[in-house]
């Protein structure tokens, strides 16, 4: 079984069971610790719910990190 | 050593009146640089989508530089989508302080201002310190401190655009009835912008393409330092009214007069004495 969400707009297929946690581990560059935020369906997810919060078919993950700007 | 008072936001000191926005550097290299330059306290971020080919974060250059992080908005159109950036930045910067942007349109930048003032309102009652990007209208400004925020900070001109503050007036409108710090954000071309923002009764000053995008950024970042300085020493010297007519500043007493043959035996001047 596999769960088809998107992440920042592209569609990947996760295990059953993915958690918010378990798809930043996969992430090439994603940065430990401070300077990464996450939003599911356009809700902030704070960084102690990761672990615990799955992610269901369909679901829109959006991950953003710190760049220049302003 | 710097000959600025510091000056604080919602109980915060900074040493230094000189904000810079981190947008349009080259390289993270040239933004260290410029950092060291400007001798900035605070820096401004923004948030995108992780991109797996970035090299390096701009976390670590402002953490060695040991700036504060300002995260903004940018990019924002609606107050729901500012809200949302504003609570990912908490997340990812474990900070309340938001530079809250809410833009009206792609060609000019400004703020749409209905949707700026409902997202302050909100952000403010989430506990966020709220610095609202805004125009240079005296009563948007009144209307953004009275929900709460913390500061604000009315553009001089469109951002990027490096025209100067076109509403002086406004500006000094917006500094006299504050009760909050007014920080000039965006339209500074140079340094002698700067320096007059200070002079107008601007608190600090926010500037990112002026330093970013000038041939030398780093001696661009030195000079608006100076200017802010130029400025802050400026205002607090009070400079002079302005007036229509000529003030000599040469005493006319004692002033030798050379009238024609005043003096008796007085050589002859006729050549150059009119009768």
């Amino acid at each position: 079984m596999s769960v088809s969400v998107t992440i920042n707009g592209e569609h990947r297929e996760l295990p059953d069971g993915a958690t918010v946690a378990s798809v930043i581990d996969t992430l090439p560059g994603a940065p430990e610790g401070r300077g990464v935020a996450v939003a599911v369906g356009g809700e902030v997810v704070p960084r102690a719910q990761w672990s615990s919060t799955s992610l269901h078919a369909g679901a829109s993950i959006e991950v953003v990190v710190a760049v220049q700007g302003g | 050593m710097s000959e600025q008072i510091p000056f604080t936001i919602a109980g915060r000191p900074l040493g230094s009146r000189l904000i810079l926005g981190t947008g349009g550097f080259t390289n993270h290299e040239i933004l260290a640089s410029a950092l060291e330059a400007s001798a900035t306290e605070m820096c401004t971020v923004a948030l995108r989508r992780l991109d797996p080919a970035a090299r390096g974060s701009i976390l670590d250059v402002l953490d060695r530089a040991g700036v504060q992080v300002l995260p903004n908005t940018a990019g924002c159109y609606t107050a729901r989508d500012a809200i949302i950036t504003a609570q990912l930045a908490r997340e990812a910067f474990e900070t309340d302080w938001i530079k809250l942007e809410v833009i009206g349109d792609d060609r000019t930048l400004l703020p749409d201002a209905v949707e700026l003032v409902s997202a302050a309102e909100a952000l403010v009652d989430d506990g966020f310190v709220v610095l609202p990007y805004t125009t240079d209208d005296p009563i948007l400004a009144r209307r953004l401190e009275d929900v709460g925020c913390v500061a604000v900070m009315p553009l001089g001109s469109p951002i990027g655009s490096g025209m100067g503050i076109r509403n002086p007036y406004n500006i000094s409108i917006i500094v006299e009835r504050a009760s909050v710090p007014v920080i000039l954000d965006a339209g500074v071309g140079t340094a002698s912008d700067a320096a007059f923002a200070i002079e107008l009764g601007c608190d600090a000053v926010l500037c990112a393409s002026a330093i970013s995008r000038a041939h030398d950024p780093v001696a661009m970042a030195r000079a608006i330092r100076l200017a802010v300085e130029a400025g802050w020493l400026a205002r607090g010297a009070g400079r002079i009214p302005r007036r229509r007519y000529a003030e000599a500043s040469t005493p006319d007493e004692g002033l030798p007069l050379f009238d024609q043959g005043a003096a008796a035996g007085a050589a002859d001047i006729s050549h150059n004495s009119p009768q």
